[in-house]
């Protein structure tokens, strides 16, 4: 009956920070440049390692990065690494394995505003601004979702709840009657933070953070979405369409940005309708029972 | 995250698209499944989670579960399952099965301050039947109580059953059903006077519009939710509708979400029905013919000890219905006008009438569904009955896509629990203790002496734990579920009474868990499909599963442990010289003997290869090897004698064999077919046969003698604690999709865990920021009963309005039930655990 929350013993992350730095210090102090030349060879970066929030552009990070573990103490869920030598991360700098010890979004972010250099970016207050990576459904074959398993795991764990992934419904061809539940990632939510990576009860997760730069796709510079343009703008770019006029049978109207051709309710097809009230159709739909009920006197 | 139409289309391209691009597990895959798949015996068994009833094939190689499937013959599930289905197998493999029973002693003897030390089934048992015999002696049949389950196999329930109120003569037998569906079975009964939902899956693909009432079924039942989804999906006009007292995942997909004030359902209830009657939108025709108008008392209390006062305060008692005039119901529901109910209740005007409207639409087809919103409720039976009272003002009810449908949340809450007879106040097939006409037909088919079967209801699950406490019941044998963790009021009333010297408590578990703990003896059990078995789902399917594998250890069905313990009573001991003076020929005879070798439970033989399936394969039945005789037939066929022989019809199931053939039946089973939709002409061979002058197509409610349903006027009344300025806020429990129950198997699955590990408090986060807690915070829950250390989660899949908590029981390690006030349905005795104050506090 033990509280369960402290599952992971809370020694260890701190542990390994003091070797970790202690380590960094000493490569810093024996090895001066060498390590600089060390971590520049490493710097081809494990692609499942993922960099603390507000981290900077690789590149620039590399650059500003001390090595001083300060966002490793201060991360209160201990999922914050060093790397050490010989791992596919430039050592000394920080990263965490979102498969094991994804970020747990802090609403204050600790791990932020101990860097003393800006390679964690401070502009960086509110958590869900965050883009640590990308999760990316990686095998929509084995994602059990796909296959209209009823799981949406990485849905419910989300912290950027019903924006960073959402479902999409779908028929289900193959059962007939039941509906598939599509887990979508979205971009401009996700903050890479790994909950749903962690949480995905596959074997081998079907979702995956992947650093930005691996995940993103790039539209040709030349291209623009229309609609999105249009949107912007507030209205069409270019000259207003006119108004348009259609030689139609009584009972018919023609919408033409819309829905296309509409039949008038009078002349609709006998079936029940979406918005049918009461008020409008107090009676049963079979005439023969109205018969046979009579005259009905209102109170 | 609405559906719109258009959504829907864009939907089915990508649909189409991800079809044709071959959805087709790559063929490197496929080949390595073949060559696991090598020497595997596949066999179909039932889900063990929840009451919709998923068909699973299991294969099975060298003696171990290695793999399952969705079993994509099964009409409900064609193939699917939810994640906790996904891991079906992974639940009888956690590291902690216990092998051995395990007894409190000291100095090598029993002692209730005792460590567990391992000992043999027969000192268990003996030490055991030692401490019921001085029980029944000092406090007769009440001093003994059983507390089983709707996770039992259809006839371990009915053992159980037989066991108990056949053998010990003591019907202080209760399933863990009443913490869930008791209101359910106690509105059939008073609205239909025969238990069970009329209608069946299918209505999920006839239904227009569906009204969700108290049922987060996203959820809690997966698989019907996915059906549920795509009806709204390819529907023209599909709507849902979902009622909450918190926003949660079944809101998703809602065209009409409200949000109501805890308990104002009955208010809206009877706002609906009002507006029916207002608008005279009512099916004149159907009331005149098959309804009766009803009130029933009023102010009757909670449920709560009698000192409570509350219970002082109470004007009423009871549940006797009067019979009243339509007029008399339309002034009833009169003052729950739009403007009143809208106030109540909180929801906006627009959103009530627009769920009024599809009611009283006679052209819609409106199925209802409802779990523990409504069960677990302090007016549980009221409220289910206002449902039935709209659907029958309309007569929208046993027919294709129109019909109230209780959903329940056990597998076998039907098959085992309702159906066998595992309530303190039934008895076999419907049948209660406290007819005598009855009680007469349990002797007969039970081949007892007359007047065995003791009249008075026993103690209810709730009340058993009083008596425990009270030093009252002084034996309690758990089976088949987890209920120190589930039951109300850990530090008042189930703890103490586990506890109390006075009291030997056994429980019966695969696994160590809170239960266990709180025992002075344990038992190991073989689970699912270490045992033949069969459950009955929430539309009246019966499925069965033959022995896959065997338990481990020492592990005994709780059917085995039951019919062992019936060895150790001479009926002289059970009944009284008295009683056994009258059947002479039982005298010296054991329980065992008269229950279970009573030439029809042991009429079967059974041997090595007599369960087998159509390709040849032959299975263990472990039990039936070890009594000598198929045991699991004979007890099914004995019970049903009640549905065939009884004296109420309706419950009729096919032989014994049929089973293992099909992919469940939908009873009741007349002439070898199954029934889709009771009490209507065509659907329901019953009705015919009830009322020879029925109309083609119409319906007669057979269960009632005048075949005519009960419209019941149940008023709104406040629950029985509110928050207040101390205790400020509303504490809501309730489970989630990855975790069964008290999470006793699905928390040992590693992949479950993982994905949700421990039970957060969900929470508005203006109430957080109230509280200068920020999401993940470390918390305390407060009641006037206890508190509990979590961590506030403001972003989570359930998002409750502000002055309400949400706070899951599925884990151990936070005993949501130190919080829960025992206030019952005063009726149904089921605990809400949907109400209750608590205070949030910084921990």
């Amino acid at each position: 009956m033990s509280d369960s929350a402290s599952k992971k013993p809370a020694s260890k992350g701190r542990r390994r920070f003091l070797i970790d730095s202690a380590r960094t210090a000493c490569g810093i102090g024996l090895l001066g440049l060498g390590i600089g030349i060390y971590s520049k060879s490493a710097s081809s970066m494990a692609p499942m390692a993922i960099r603390p929030p507000g981290a900077l552009d690789e590149a620039d990070f590399l650059a500003s990065c001390t090595r001083c573990g300060l966002c490793v103490r201060d991360c209160p869920y201990n999922i914050l690494k060093l790397a050490d030598v010989g791992e596919d991360v430039p050592t000394g700098t920080p990263y965490f394995m979102a498969r094991t010890d994804p970020c747990e979004m802090c609403e204050d972010i600790p791990c932020i505003p101990v860097c003393p250099t800006g390679a964690l970016d401070h502009k960086l207050t509110d958590i869900n601004e965050a883009r640590m990576g990308l999760a990316v459904v990686v095998d929509q074959e084995i994602c059990i979702a796909f296959l209209g398993l009823r799981c949406e795991v990485c849905f419910n764990v989300c912290p950027v709840r019903g924006d960073a992934i959402t479902l999409d419904y779908r028929h289900n061809e193959r059962s007939g009657k039941h509906a598939l539940f599509i887990p979508i990632v979205h971009s401009d939510a996700c903050t890479g933070c790994g909950l749903c990576e962690r949480a995905c009860i596959l074997d081998e997760a079907a979702i995956k953070i992947f650093p930005m730069h691996l995940a993103k796709g790039e539209l040709g510079k030349h291209y623009r979405l229309g609609w999105e343009k249009k949107d912007e703008a507030g209205g069409s770019l270019v000259t207003p369409d006119q108004e348009h006029r259609y030689n139609l049978p009584e009972g018919m109207r023609y919408d033409h940005t819309g829905e296309g051709l509409i039949f008038d309710q009078a002349n609709a097809p006998a079936m029940t309708t979406p918005d049918a009230t009461i008020e409008e159709t107090p009676f049963s739909s079979n005439p023969l029972e109205t018969l046979k009920k009579g005259i009905q006197e209102a109170d | 995250m609405k559906m719109t139409r258009r959504d829907f289309i864009k939907s089915q391209a990508i649909a189409a698209a991800t079809a044709s691009a071959g959805m087709a597990i790559p063929v490197s895959i496929a080949n390595a499944a073949d060559k696991a798949d090598d020497g595997l015996r596949w066999d179909k068994t039932a889900c063990r989670f929840c009451g919709t009833g998923c068909s699973v094939l299991v294969g099975v190689k060298d003696g171990k579960v290695v793999a399952t499937q969705g079993d994509p013959d099964a009409p409900v599930n064609k193939g699917l399952n939810c994640i906790k289905g996904y891991f079906l197998t992974k639940i009888m493999y956690g590291k902690d099965r216990l092998t051995k029973p395990l007894l409190r002693k000291k100095d090598g003897k029993y002692d209730k301050e005792g460590e567990f030390a391992e000992v043999s089934w027969d000192e268990a048992m003996d030490t055991m039947a030692d401490k019921w015999k001085a029980a029944l002696k000092e406090k007769g049949p009440s001093g003994v109580g059983m507390f089983g389950s709707g996770q039992w196999t259809i006839w371990e329930g009915y053992a159980a059953s037989k066991l108990m109120k056949a053998g010990l003569r003591s019907n202080n037998l209760d399933p863990n059903a009443r913490h869930c569906m008791a209101s359910a079975v106690g509105a059939f009964m008073r609205t239909f006077g025969i238990d069970e939902p009329m209608g069946c899956y299918d209505d999920l693909e006839h239904a227009d519009v569906f009204v969700l009432w108290g049922s987060n079924m996203a959820e809690m039942h997966p698989i019907l939710w996915s059906r549920l989804a795509d009806t709204r999906l390819t529907k023209e006009g599909c709507e849902v509708h979902v009622l909450s007292t918190f926003t949660h995942r079944s809101f998703e997909l809602a065209d009409n979400g409200i949000i109501f004030k805890p308990q104002t359902d009955l208010a809206i209830t009877n706002y609906i029905a009002n507006y029916i009657i207002e608008n005279k939108a009512y099916n004149k025709e159907f009331i005149d013919k098959h309804v009766n108008f009803n009130k029933t008392p009023t102010d009757i209390g909670y449920g709560l000890r009698p000192e409570h006062p509350l219970e002082k305060k109470k004007t009423g008692k009871g549940g006797k219905l009067t019979r009243i005039s339509f007029e008399e119901f339309a002034e009833a529901v009169k003052p729950y006008t739009l403007d009143y109910t809208s106030e109540l209740s909180g929801v906006p005007k627009d959103q009530l009438v627009k769920l009024a409207k599809v009611f009283a639409d006679p052209k819609k087809k409106v199925t209802s569904y409802w779990t523990m919103g409504f069960n677990q409720h302090t007016r549980g039976v009221w409220v289910n009955s206002n449902v039935y009272n709209i659907h029958l003002l309309m007569g929208k009810i046993s027919e294709p896509g129109n019909g109230p449908f209780s959903l329940t949340g056990q597998p076998s809450a039907c098959g085992t629990a309702r159906e066998v007879g595992t309530f303190a106040h039934r008895l076999p097939a419907d049948l209660v203790v406290k007819k005598e006409g009855h009680r007469k037909a349990a002797e007969k088919i039970w081949k007892l002496p007359e007047g065995t079967i003791n009249p008075k209801p026993g103690y209810h699950a709730v009340l058993m734990h009083r008596k425990m406490k009270d030093g009252e019941m002084n034996c309690y044998w758990q089976l088949c579920n987890n209920n120190l963790q589930a039951s109300p009021n850990f530090n008042e009333e189930s703890w103490p009474g586990w506890r109390n010297p006075a009291n030997f408590v056994t429980v019966s578990d695969p696994y160590p868990t809170v239960s266990a703990m709180g025992a002075d003896l344990i038992l190991p059990t073989a689970m699912w499909a270490e045992k033949e078995g069969a459950y009955g789902n929430s539309e009246r399917r019966t499925q069965f599963w033959r022995q896959q594998v065997k338990a481990p250890g020492e592990s005994q069905s709780d059917m085995w442990q039951m019919m062992e313990f019936a060895k150790r009573f001479t009926v002289e001991e059970a009944w009284g010289e008295e009683q056994v003076a009258k059947m002479p020929e039982y005298a010296g005879k054991t329980l065992y003997d008269v229950l279970f070798e009573n030439g029809q439970v042991n009429k079967f033989p059974y041997e090595e290869g007599t369960v087998k399936d159509e390709r040849g394969n032959v299975y263990d039945n472990d039990e039936s090897a070890h009594f000598g005789y198929y045991a699991q037939k004979g007890l099914f066929e004995e019970y049903r004698k009640f549905q065939w022989e009884g004296p109420k019809k309706g419950h009729e199931m096919a032989e014994y064999d049929a089973y293992h053939k099909a992919r469940g039946l939908r009873w009741p089973v007349l002439d070898g077919k199954e029934t889709l939709w009771r009490f209507r002409e065509g659907y329901d061979p019953h009705v015919k046969a009830f009322n020879p002058d029925v109309a083609k197509g119409d319906v007669y409610f057979y269960g009632n003698k005048d075949g005519r349903a009960n419209i019941i006027f149940g008023p709104y009344e406040p629950p029985a604690e509110s928050p207040d300025k101390e205790y400020d806020l509303w504490l809501c429990t309730g489970r989630v999709l990855e975790h069964w129950h008290s999470g006793s198997m699905t928390r040992r699955v590693p992949e479950l865990y993982r994905a949700v590990p421990d039970a957060l408090v969900y929470m508005h986060p203006k109430d957080a920021k109230k509280r200068r807690l920020r999401s993940g915070a470390k918390i305390k829950v407060q009641t006037r009963r206890g508190e509990v250390l979590s961590r506030v989660e403001t972003r989570g899949r359930n998002t409750p309005p502000e002055g309400l908590v949400f706070f899951p029981w599925f884990d151990a390690g936070r005993l949501v039930n130190k919080l829960t006030l025992d206030a019952t349905d005063p009726l149904s005795k089921e605990t809400d655990y949907k109400k209750c104050a608590c205070k949030v506090l910084k921990a």
